[in-house]
This record gives C-alpha cells, structure tokens and sequence, in this order.
C-alpha cells in the first residue's frame, strides 16, 4: 500500500542503502569521495591494512573456483548502521561504556561522538564488520592540505574511534535549509551520501527505507514486520542471522556472492528463514 | 640498620640483601614505566595492536589478574561470612595479592585506553548498558575495599603500631571487616561476572557470544565462578612460592589443605559448567549462527583443537580431581602442580575470550587475524609483576602478614645475639 505524503513527513527515517554488487566495478570511486568528504586521515606508509582508516572499504570476493569459472565480486562496505533486534540495540552502541557511540531513533544512524570517546576500543570489538577504526596517530596532513579539509567534519585526534557517519553533516545541512524554507521534509536528493553520488556505476543508493517514495524502499523493500528483511530476492544483507539488522543491503543475480554475505553450515541454503539471533 | 621496623620475632635478610633484590626487580619495574611511558606520550601504535586487534595483550592481562586475584574476594567471604576460622592464617596474602592483582588491573588499564585522560567519562557519561561500565563501577569500589582491608595490615607494622591513634584504628578496623568481606564478595560478584559478560554480549561475535539468563549471558556467572574456584589456587601457589624463597615454612598444612580443597571443590564444580557451556556453544549457539564449531579451530596458525584440550582437561578437570581428592591434595608435589596448571587454565581462558575472539573471521570473506604483542606491550604487562613483587618484598619484610610465622620458624636466642 502506498504511503501518503503526510505518513512519510512524520514517520521517524531509517536511512539505508542498497549497493548493487552486479553494477559495482570495484574502481574504488566511493572509497576516495568518503576520503575526501569525511577528512579521513591517513599514512605516508598504509601497507599494513589492519592500520587503515576506511570508512568505506571496497572488499574483494571470488568463488573460490579456479579458471575459468572464476568470478569476481567487488563489496563495498561503509558501516551497516545496525539496529539490532530491538530498535538502538547496535552491537557498537549497546557496549560503548561512555555513550560515546548513539543510535538516532529520528534517522536510524549510528553516530560516534569523537569527544567523548576515550578509546577503549570496546566498539571495535563488538563490531563484526570491522567498520570501526581506531586513531593510532594524531592525523598529519601532507603540506598545505589542511586548507583542503571539509570544515562541516571535525578531524579526530589520536586515541578515539571513528567510522562512516552515512555523510550525518549533510543530513545536518539539509534538515537546517529545509527548516529555513518553511519547515519542509529533507527531500530524498537532498540527503546523498558521498560515495552515493561519487559511483560511477550508479551502484550506490540511499534514501530513507521508511519512505515508499524512495528508490532504496523500492529496490529493498524492507518488511517492517520482520525487522526490515528484504523482500526483494535478490537482496541480501552481511551476516543477518547474527541478528545486527542492519540498513546496507546489497543487491546480486549471482547465488555465490548472496551465500557470501552470511555464514551457512553445510546443510543449509541461503535465502531459507534462518531466525536471527534473538539477543538483549 | 632496619631492625626496628621489621615484626617482633621473626628473621629477615641483611638489608643489604634486602636492597640488592630490590634494586634488581627495580631494574624490570623502570623498564615497564618506560614502555608506559612510551604510550602516554607517543599513543597506542607504539604497540602493535590494529583495527582487528582492539583488545589485545592488556585486556587479557587485565582479565588474567582479576581472575587470579579472586583469592582476595572468596577467602574473605569463606572466613569472614560462612566462618572458615583457619584460612586467618592466610587471609592477610590473599588480600595483599589482591590488593596488588586489582591495582595492576587498573593501572593497566590506564595504559590501554586512548585518551587516558577522558578515563572519568565511563563515570560521568556511563552506559548503563555496557557491561564496561559495570566493571568500572564494580572494579573501582572494589580496590576501595581492597584498600581498607589492606590498611589494617600496614598499620600492624611495629613503629606504626606504637602510635595510639593507629593501633586504635587498626584493631576497630579489624572489628569491621566482615562488613568490609561480604561488600568485596558482592562488589566481586558483579565485577568479575560483568568482565565475563563483556565477551559473552558480543553477539556480531559468534565464538565468544553466548545465550543469557536475564540479562546476563553464560559466561557472566562462569567468570565469577572461575575466578573463586581459581584465585584460591592461585592464593596457595604465591604462598608456596613465597616459602621457597624465604625458606620457611609460613603457614601451616591444615590451612593449605582446607583452601586447596575448597579450591579443588570449586574447579570441580566450574569446570562442570564449562564443560556443559562449551558443548552447548558447540551444538546449538554456534550452529544457529551457521557456524559449525571446528571452524573455531581450523585455518590458522595457532588456535586449534588442543586448546579445548588443554583448558578444559589439562588445566581443568586434573587439577579438580588432584585438589579434591586427598592424597594427592596432600601429596606437596601435586598440589602444587594442580594449583599452577590451574593458574594455567583460567589464564588461557581469558586469553581465548579476548585474543581467540578477535582472530576468528565472522564475514565469509575475511581472514584470520593473528597478532604478536611490541615490546611496549610486553613490558608494560610485566610492570605490575615487578610491582607486586616489590610489594611483596616490603610487606613481608616490615609487616607481620603471617600470623604463623614465629611460631613455625622459632628463632634461636643465642644464634639472634650472634647474629647481633
């Protein structure tokens, strides 16, 4: 049933994605753009890549089958913005000691307070996407690009956690100029993540997955009822039976990578109604 | 030139001697405080942590010593609560351990957060839900009364001891300190279980999540249970170990037999649990998560099958059976061996709650994790062990923390006036 413009003005968001892994070439554009919009900080050296900050980070996968039936799958993953089973029950935020870490019941983003964060780390262990990362050095930008850095994002110092915000700021920028033009809705080309926008392969969709006008509800289809699986057979979501709920889907015609984004004993076949979890 | 200082009848090494050992343990301590150094000033990466790598060397270090320091907690609940009269004679080293196990905890934990000097916001901005921010709480209060139990002890120093005020003190103190067992006991209780509890909520970790009773998973009560079975043990081999160097006996057998029961009881009893945890972990919890549980243990270098073997056999049903049953309890090799193979079993259980948890891929296309600590690490984990020693060196030395002591080491009047 189609919701009307009213529902959707007062219904909390949930912004989500969905990354079509048939459409994604792996060139990397997305990992560049959230670099350069997000002031990700970075090493002269970064051959050691459990050392670097990506806050999206372009996985490579294969079939494991040898030539010729070889294939290829390039994942990219910003971080899933778990909800948990219970709405805010993130496996990050239901741990963070100090409240340094917060689930928006209004947009369904999980957000790092950087200030408050006195790196315990307690996060990065929670997270099982690794979409956490710690600050092992104060950022050193190369001479003359501190005058390059967005100034809508802070830069972290040494000994905190940072990760993928979903570009929060531009949701900040957005809501502010929609409220100064008579309070209207953030309208959905309003609010795009960097790497959104930066893909050229248009693999990247974001929206809000509580708004039926969106192109992500459309793609996903996400059933309320039951904590926003997709409907869609061809979505998938990483590791849901670990019951994170999270708000990245990804898209594939291909059964390989689908059964790559969960784990399944050897008897079972993905797409099968696996419970999640039921934890909290 | 120390004499004055050191208890009424007994005997203790030239101050010399004295010195020597505590300049050489001295050396290992400075060595620690500038790998600490190193870390406050120039951060984390002088350790060789990453981003798979958030909890490393520290955390289970951190976990070891509350473990081991359980000691503290259960003998004074033992003697103080449920009237194990005998384990007086001992009680006084369990607190001191304690006391030493649960400030190396904390300091260590200064060294291993980010920006220790935000370490007051886990109080001021607490998560309530956070089993961290449970051990903080638990953790804090409970080195308070490690303190107050210690106090008493310090205050028994013989010049100390002289003055009104403080011999008052003391003995009101004393009068106390049942209050004071029975707080540590129930603060012990939530700490060790919530420091369990931090691995065992990690449900996007499927090798260390674990189902829950209420709101706390398994390995809460497994941890407490752990922790009074094993620091008893731990208790016993310090004290024989202690007996070694000074080569004196210092507590009698019947108080060494009774907490060696107690503790061969208590592992017997947890390590039942465990077993009964751990196939259920196997057969249900993990393969719900459409993991079978050799995966735990394939595919890499060092986590494989024998560490089940090792800490659930080796490390935890035979030092229960050797401790329980009473000749080899009371056989001074194997009770010494039980105690340190179960030191062994509670230390590679905290190891593979934290290290084994972060190696273990959960997405289909990761890799295993391995990781080997820098130096900074491994100096600043030996820190407190030089700490403690040092403590223990002073506190065996000026205070009379064996009440046995003169009674099973009698000096020999004419050889004293020799010596003099």
């Amino acid at each position: 049933m189609k919701q009307t413009q009213t529902q959707n003005q007062h219904r909390p968001k949930r912004y989500g994605m969905a990354i079509d892994l048939d459409k994604c070439t792996g060139c990397g554009s997305c990992m560049v753009a959230c670099f350069a919009e997000n002031n990700v900080p970075f090493k002269q050296d970064e051959t050691d890549k459990l050392l670097s900050i990506t806050w999206m980070r372009v996985y490579k996968i294969t079939n494991g089958k040898k030539f010729p039936e070889t294939e290829v799958c390039y994942l990219p993953r910003p971080c899933q913005h778990c909800a948990g089973q219970h709405e805010g029950h993130s496996p990050c935020v239901s741990v963070c000691p100090a409240t340094a870490t917060d689930y928006s019941a209004d947009t369904g983003i999980v957000s790092q307070i950087y200030t408050r964060c006195f790196g315990c780390r307690y996060c990065m262990a929670a997270c099982p996407y690794h979409a956490r990362y710690f600050n092992w050095w104060d950022p050193v930008w190369p001479a003359g690009m501190e005058r390059y850095l967005s100034p809508n994002v802070s830069p972290r110092m040494r000994g905190v956690v940072e990760k993928c915000s979903f570009c929060f700021h531009r949701y900040q920028l957005a809501r502010d100029k929609a409220y100064l033009e008579g309070k209207r809705a953030v309208s959905e080309a309003e609010y795009q993540t960097a790497c959104t926008q930066a893909c050229p392969a248009g693999a990247i969709v974001f929206g809000d997955l509580n708004n039926s006008e969106h192109a992500v509800y459309q793609i996903v289809q996400p059933d309320a009822h039951n904590h926003y699986k997709s409907k869609n057979p061809y979505a998938f979501r990483l590791l849901e039976r670990l019951g994170t709920n999270t708000k990245v889907y990804y898209l594939s015609s291909r059964e390989w990578v689908r059964k790559a984004g969960d784990n399944y004993l050897a008897n079972e076949e993905p797409g099968a109604s696996h419970a999640p979890n039921q934890h909290g | 030139m120390d004499s004055a200082l050191i208890p009424e009848g007994v005997k203790r090494c030239a101050l010399w001697k004295f010195l020597l050992g505590l300049f050489l343990v001295g050396l290992v301590l400075a060595w620690g405080v500038y790998a600490m150094l190193l870390c406050w000033i120039k951060g984390l990466n002088q350790t060789n942590m990453n981003d798979y790598y958030g909890f490393a060397l520290w955390i289970w270090a951190d976990l070891a010593v509350i473990a081991l320091g359980g000691g503290a907690f259960f003998s004074g609940l033992l003697k103080y609560v449920f009237g194990k009269d005998d384990l007086k004679n001992i009680i006084n080293y369990a607190v001191l351990i304690g006391f030493i196990c649960y400030s190396s905890a904390l300091l260590i934990l200064a060294i291993d957060v980010g920006q220790p000097l935000r370490s007051w916001f886990i109080f001021w901005h607490a998560n309530v839900h956070s089993m961290l921010t449970e051990v903080a709480f638990c953790l804090s209060c409970y080195f308070a009364v490690l303190t107050i139990e210690y106090i008493p002890l310090i205050l028994e120093n013989r010049q100390v001891d002289k003055v009104p005020f403080f011999h008052n003190l003391s003995h009101n103190m004393h009068s106390a300190m049942a209050v004071f067992a029975a707080t540590g006991a129930f603060l012990s209780f939530f700490h060790q279980g919530s420091l369990g509890g931090v691995s065992g909520v990690l449900f996007g970790r499927p090798f260390s999540y674990r189902e829950h009773i209420l709101i706390w998973p398994y390995t809460f009560f497994l941890f407490t249970w752990s922790a009074a079975a094993y620091g008893p043990s731990f208790t016993l081999f310090i004290t024989w170990l202690t007996e070694k160097i000074t080569r004196k006996k210092l507590v009698k057998d019947n108080t060494i037999f009774l907490l060696a029961k107690i503790s061969g009881w208590m592992i017997l009893t947890y390590i039942t649990a465990k077993s009964a945890d751990t196939l259920y972990w196997m057969f249900k919890t993990a393969p719900a998560q459409g993991l079978n549980w050799e995966f735990f243990y394939s595919n890499n270098a060092l986590y494989g099958k024998w560490i089940l073997f090792t800490e659930i056999v080796l490390c935890g049903w035979l030092p229960a059976l050797l401790l329980v049953f009473k000749p080899t309890r009371e056989n001074a090799f194997l009770r010494v061996l039980a105690t340190l193979l179960g030191i062994i079993g509670v230390s590679l259980n905290r190891w593979v709650m934290v290290l084994q948890t972060m190696a273990v891929p959960v997405l289909t296309f990761d890799m295993w994790a391995l990781y080997m600590p820098s130096w900074q690490e491994v100096a600043t984990t030996i820190l407190p062990v030089a700490y403690g020693v040092i403590l223990i060196m002073i506190s065996y030395r000026y205070l009379p923390i064996f009440p046995q002591e003169k009674e099973l080491n009698p000096i020999n009047a004419t050889a004293e006036e020799a010596a003099a």
